[in-house]
């Protein structure tokens, strides 16, 4: 097995990080840091038509602009970031293949350690798989089925050369390329993602998925993702990931940006598990990712689910704007922080039309030393009559050493709005650990079982399958937390 | 060999000596309850042998087996069949009713060496341990103990001791707060479960119980000591007279 010498010294650790390995598919790179230089090198590998190579170029003379002016108003601390000394390009060696049969058996080796061998999946639970791995996309699965039916689910790159006006149309109309420091990054130097495009009045039967991997060492990974749901269509989309046991931070700052029409529901679901670091806090993802949605539609909806308990740093505030009137967006949020992990997320739902409405219920758990912020933003508009929000934020704290922290901000501009905002903190009672090892479970079973129920409003908007996975992550990600 | 032994057992809080040597044996078959007034060490003596913590044990052993109980950590207790049904049982929100017992026993089953419970086996279990413990059906599927009341709590207990079938059971009051339909249900589910090699220990203060779940011995708990042991007429002169002519004994 493909397991490096340096995480072969950490047993330890890999026990802790139970999906910590490394696979040496050798990578065809750019030289390290950022130039122009770099994004013509892109593009080119790309190849890319003029107008996004336009783009990429005015959103990095963007960034240099900004300079090195990253948000600094999240409770996160971690040291600057060394832009011009990481990598922004990495492929496999090959790329595109029509079947799982030629996809790296390295590759999928991987994914079984991971869990997620492709072909039971695609037999089993009869999901659409888009593996990311690296940068580039290797292996679409069930394309055929899809594209009967009319659904585009593609990589980002190849969507550019096969549905040009639409990428043209939708890509940068929710998270504009000057948005913030990361988008900005991210907008001129992606390189790949997910394409997905559901035709009017259809259901997508099945639920479309990507697992993401960050396995090239010091690679930047920016990820683009863009979903359109045409008018009175319905698409449920899970996103995972889990990364390699590594020793440097890892720079992360994905963009998704999700488009509902009239009538339409887009349920986009993520469980997100990245090296979280060592116990002492060394190493780790940072993960910087801006989400959002633009209902645009009338009576359109969007609903976030997220399960965060990997990382380093979590940077991340998946959001609704409401425009079509009726409109609502929900957001579901379980944020894990343990050891020396910082998790600073939440969301914005941002109330434009009439009679929209929306719901954010935020539960956030940590443990050792670790910092867990929800930080959330309700605005109403003016023109956003009777416009509903119902915010309910729940802190779980395990030990005395950790942070939990609420920050909501509501601003109202139409006196016919009703808010209502609820938040508690707690702890893990003694009574409730003895009271679940007096029945035989073991300190880390008890645990997991309470950490699971205090989480479970938010697990159960999780597809089947995906709950699943997300309910011993839960466990794993806490395993040590007490005692 | 009996099958849990209370040697000379000292328990205490800080400073404060709570239990000044207890001393009981249960064998396999028997049913010991132990009555006596509030605050004299009952659940401390339950709480100690299940393995809660908090607690300083300065003299004495407890045996399960023959075997040190104070060597095993609590769940591993649980997992060799000292079973404690809670004077006051706890809330676990947002956790079934039903994904607890599920978790519970296959912790017990693990322990075993045996594979988990299937699902549809697992159903139909506890749908007649329910049934016969007159709880409604849908009760296993609200989240243990969360907005039960007193009663129903109770009731959960005995639905979990049924099911995991320990060796030891230690009931701490669990017939307080049960109206009288409730106190024989759960009498006769304790009944059902008395054989050759599963012992009880039953703490109670009311003598009615034992008209239920008859006790082979009656010890009167008084101050960290047993103050007098006896059958099960010794409940029914409590009963009459109180505890008082024990108190001053004990003191
Ligand atoms: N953790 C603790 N901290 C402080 N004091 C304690 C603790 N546990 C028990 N005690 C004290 O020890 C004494 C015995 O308590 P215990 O709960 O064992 O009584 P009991 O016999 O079960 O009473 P009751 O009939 O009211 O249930 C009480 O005075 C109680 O306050
Ligand atoms: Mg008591």
């Amino acid at each position: 097995m493909a397991v490096t010498r340096e995480t072969a010294a950490t047993v330890k650790e890999i026990e802790q990080y139970k999906y910590g390995f490394v696979t040496d598919i050798e990578s065809d790179k750019a030289p390290k840091g950022l130039s122009e230089d770099i994004i013509r090198f892109i593009s080119a590998k790309k190849n890319e038509p003029e107008w996004m190579l336009e783009g990429r170029l005015k959103a990095y003379r963007y960034w240099l602009e900004l300079g090195d002016q990253e948000p600094d108003w999240a409770k996160l601390h971690y040291p600057k970031i060394d832009y011009q000394d990481a990598y922004y390009y990495a492929a496999p060696k090959k790329a595109a293949l029509a079947s799982l049969d030629e996809v790296d058996p390295k590759l999928l080796e991987t994914y079984k350690k991971l869990g997620i061998p492709l072909l039971e999946q695609q037999m089993l639970a009869g999901v659409a798989v888009d593996a990311v791995f690296d940068s580039v996309s290797v292996a679409t699965t069930y394309k055929k089925k899809l594209e009967e039916m009319g659904v585009i689910f593609m990589p980002i790159s190849e969507a550019v050369h096969k549905h040009p006006e639409l990428v043209k149309k939708y890509l940068g109309s929710v998270v504009p390329y000057s948005d913030n420091f990361f988008a900005t990054l991210n907008a001129a130097v992606f390189t790949d993602g997910s394409f997905v495009y559901i035709p009017k009045g259809l259901r997508c039967p099945m639920e479309l998925s990507t697992y993401f991997r960050i396995n090239e060492k010091n690679t930047g990974q920016f990820e683009r993702t863009l979903i359109i749901a045409d008018e009175g269509s319905y698409v449920s989309y899970l996103e995972g990931c889990t990364a390699p046991q590594r020793d440097e931070n890892q720079l992360h700052a994905a963009v998704v940006e999700l488009i509902a029409l009239d009538d339409a529901e887009i349920k986009y679901s993520t469980v997100q598990n990245w090296y979280p670091g060592d116990a002492q806090g060394r190493g780790g993802i940072y993960n910087f990712v801006t989400k959002r949605a633009a209902c645009r539609g009338r009576n359109s909806k969007v609903m976030w689910t997220q399960v965060e308990t990997g990382s380093a740093i979590t940077w991340k505030y998946p959001s609704c704007i409401l425009q079509g009137d009726n409109s609502s967006g929900e957001f579901y949020s379980v944020a894990i922080t343990n050891n020396h992990q910082q998790a600073d997320t939440g969301t914005k739902m941002i109330h434009l039309g009439k009679n929209t409405k929306s719901k954010i219920i935020s539960k956030g758990i940590s443990a050792g030393h670790a910092d867990n912020t929800y930080r959330g933003l309700v605005r109403i508009g003016a023109k956003a009559d009777n416009a509903r929000n119902y915010t309910q934020c729940d802190s779980l704290l395990i030990g005395s050493t950790c942070g939990a922290h609420t920050v909501p901000y509501i601003e109202t501009k139409n006196p016919t709005a009703r808010t209502e905002h609820e938040a508690t903190t707690s702890k893990i009672s003694e009574d409730q650990l003895f009271y679940c090892r007096q029945r035989g479970m073991t300190q880390e079973e008890a645990v997991s079982l309470i950490v699971n129920g205090f989480c479970k409003e938010v697990l159960q908007t999780l597809p089947m399958e995906f709950a699943v996975e997300a309910q011993k992550l839960v466990g794993i990600s806490l395993e040590g937390s007490v005692g | 060999m009996a099958l849990l032994e209370i040697k000379n057992l000292h328990v205490s809080v800080g400073d404060r000596e709570i239990l000044k040597g207890i001393t009981l044996t249960l064998n396999g078959g028997e049913v010991h309850a132990i009555m006596g007034p509030n605050g004299t060490g009952k659940s401390t003596l339950s709480n100690v042998i299940a393995g809660r913590e908090g607690y300083t044990v300065t003299q004495g052993e407890v045996l399960l087996d023959g075997k040190d109980v104070f060597a095993m950590a609590a769940d591993e207790r649980a997992r060799a069949g000292i079973f404690l049904a809670f004077q006051y049982p706890v809330e676990i929100p947002g956790v079934s009713t039903s994904s607890f017992l599920k978790t519970a026993i296959n912790a017990k089953r693990r322990a075993e060496g045996h594979k988990e419970i299937d699902a549809m086996e697992f159903l139909k279990l506890v749908k007649a341990k329910t049934k016969e413990l007159g709880m409604a059906d849908d009760m296993i599927k609200r989240p243990l103990n969360v907005g039960f009341s007193g009663g129903e709590k109770k009731r959960a207990e005995v639905l979990q001791m049924t099911l995991l079938e320990p060796r030891v059971a230690i009931l701490d009051e669990t017939d307080s707060g049960l109206d009288i339909d409730a106190l024989k249900v759960v009498s006769d589910g304790v009944n059902a479960l008395r054989s050759k090699d599963r012992a009880f220990l039953v703490i109670t203060h009311y003598q009615r119980l034992l008209d239920y779940i008859v006790p082979d011995h009656v010890h009167v708990l008084v101050n960290g000591r047993i103050a007098v042991s006896g059958g099960k007429e010794l409940a029914l002169e409590l009963e009459a007279e109180g505890y008082a002519k024990y108190q001053g004994a004990a003191a």
